[in-house]
């Protein structure tokens, strides 16, 4: 392994997603937008719906990650992502529509709208979109 | 003796018994391959998840989390995971006597059920019933697993319950599936796991962000939904088994049954025979 890669995979409960060596990868966590580079110090966080974008040695891959955690090591980073899509599995419309109903509740006062679900799926939504844009 | 037309009708009943117990059996081996593979998908992420939570709990110690503690609540919450079809041998009644044998008060428990035939016969036997999630059994997605936890653990943090339990069937392997009734909240945690975690260097200096205590609140609901999706493809891993199995020896049995019934007719054949021989012979000694 040479010396400014390591080994990135994203495991969701369905599939292995990715799994390959890179140079750095950015999340979206809970605390905020982070990057990490190989020899990070060891870390555990919570990932929050955004953009993962995974640099390798000449490319880079983005991808949709809408909850889970994530364990940095020196060597090593494992993103549990409960959910996470290619780009090109995501459909626009549906994510417009889900966009527009979760808008819609958070619009209306009724008191019976579980708000934090709506603005996660507001956000996942949003994600969605950015990524393809 | 039955008379041969009985025999020859009782023979093409069972002859048509087993045709359709074979297709059964044809079909749960290819759903058996594919849940099969599908269960094995779920294993990376559950292990790298139960490591994280063992490394959490290692580096926080014994922190106070409602997860962890008891919420003093005597009313206990039961996942029940059978199947929505039956002709599966054991499987179903396996699961319910997992629950009747536990030491569990039915009026202290209360169930959500995913499958209709578990939780039939567990209403019958005085269970209630506060939710059926049956549908999902067809093809469970984490999705799915993500909506029950959503609930049970709802319940739960309101004190409406102060224990979940989670009954599903383990596979093992294709021949032998292993009902298991297991813990989920107050999360239980193998010691010894939590102690090698301690004593592996990179374990100990782990940073939490948000710190452990947030963390693990908002972890510990993962973990019970990654243990809930992992039984549920694994439910229908055994399912598909035990009714491979059930319907392989309803299979064999059937053959059984044609064989001894063609040995019948056969006798009986030659008995019609023999005796319009020995009536013609009879006949023809009278004549002469």
């Amino acid at each position: 392994m040479a010396d400014n890669t390591f080994k990135v995979s994203i495991i969701t409960p369905e599939r292995t997603f990715y799994e390959g060596e890179a140079t750095m990868v950015e999340f979206n966590t809970v605390e905020g937008e982070i990057g990490v580079y190989p020899k990070h110090i060891p870390l555990t966080t919570v990932i929050a719906p955004g953009i993962c974008t995974i640099h390798e040695a000449e490319t880079e891959k983005k991808a949709a990650i809408h909850a889970g955690l994530a364990t940095v090591m020196p060597d090593q980073v494992t993103l549990l992502a409960e959910i996470a899509e290619w780009p090109d599995e995501i459909d626009v419309d549906r994510a417009r529509s889900a966009e527009d109903r979760a808008r819609e509740r958070l619009a209306s006062k009724d008191e019976n709208i579980d708000v934090l679900r709506a603005e996660i799926a507001l956000k996942k939504a949003l994600v969605r979109q950015d990524i393809k844009a | 003796m039955a008379s041969m037309r009985d025999i020859k009708r009782r023979k093409q009943s069972v002859t048509s018994t087993q045709q359709i117990t074979k297709a059964m059996k044809l079909v749960s081996t290819v759903k058996l391959q594919k849940a099969r593979a599908k269960a094995e998908q779920t294993t990376p992420y559950f292990n790298a998840m139960y490591n994280t939570i063992c490394g959490m709990l290692a580096k926080a110690g014994s922190v106070n989390n409602k997860y962890l503690s008891d919420n003093g609540s005597n009313k206990i919450g039961v996942i029940v995971i059978s199947s929505n079809r039956g002709l599966a041998g054991g499987y179903n009644s396996n699961i319910v006597k997992m629950i009747t044998g536990a030491d569990m008060k039915p009026e202290d428990v209360k169930l959500y059920v995913i499958g209709h035939k578990g939780g039939e016969s567990l209403t019958h036997k005085g269970y209630e019933v506060v939710k059926d999630y049956s549908p999902v059994m067809e093809a469970p997605t984490y999705p799915d697993a993500m909506v029950i936890c959503e609930d049970v653990l709802e319940a739960y943090a309101s004190g409406e319950i102060g224990q979940i339990y989670l009954v599903y069937t383990h596979f093992k392997n294709t021949v032998s599936q292993i009902p298991k009734l297991m813990k989920l909240l107050p999360a239980e945690i193998d010691e010894a796991d939590v102690e090698s975690a301690k004593t592996s260097n990179a374990e100990a200096l782990m940073n939490f962000e948000p710190n452990e205590e947030e963390a693990l609140e908002l972890i510990i609901p993962k973990y019970v939904t990654s243990l809930v999706y992992g039984a549920l493809v694994e439910a229908v891993a055994s399912e598909n088994g035990a009714r491979m199995q059930a319907m392989d020896s309803a299979t064999n049995n059937a053959e059984d049954i044609i064989s001894d019934l063609s040995l019948k007719y056969n006798r009986a054949r030659q008995g019609s025979i023999t005796q319009e021989l020995t009536e013609i012979i009879a006949g023809a000694e009278a004549l002469s």
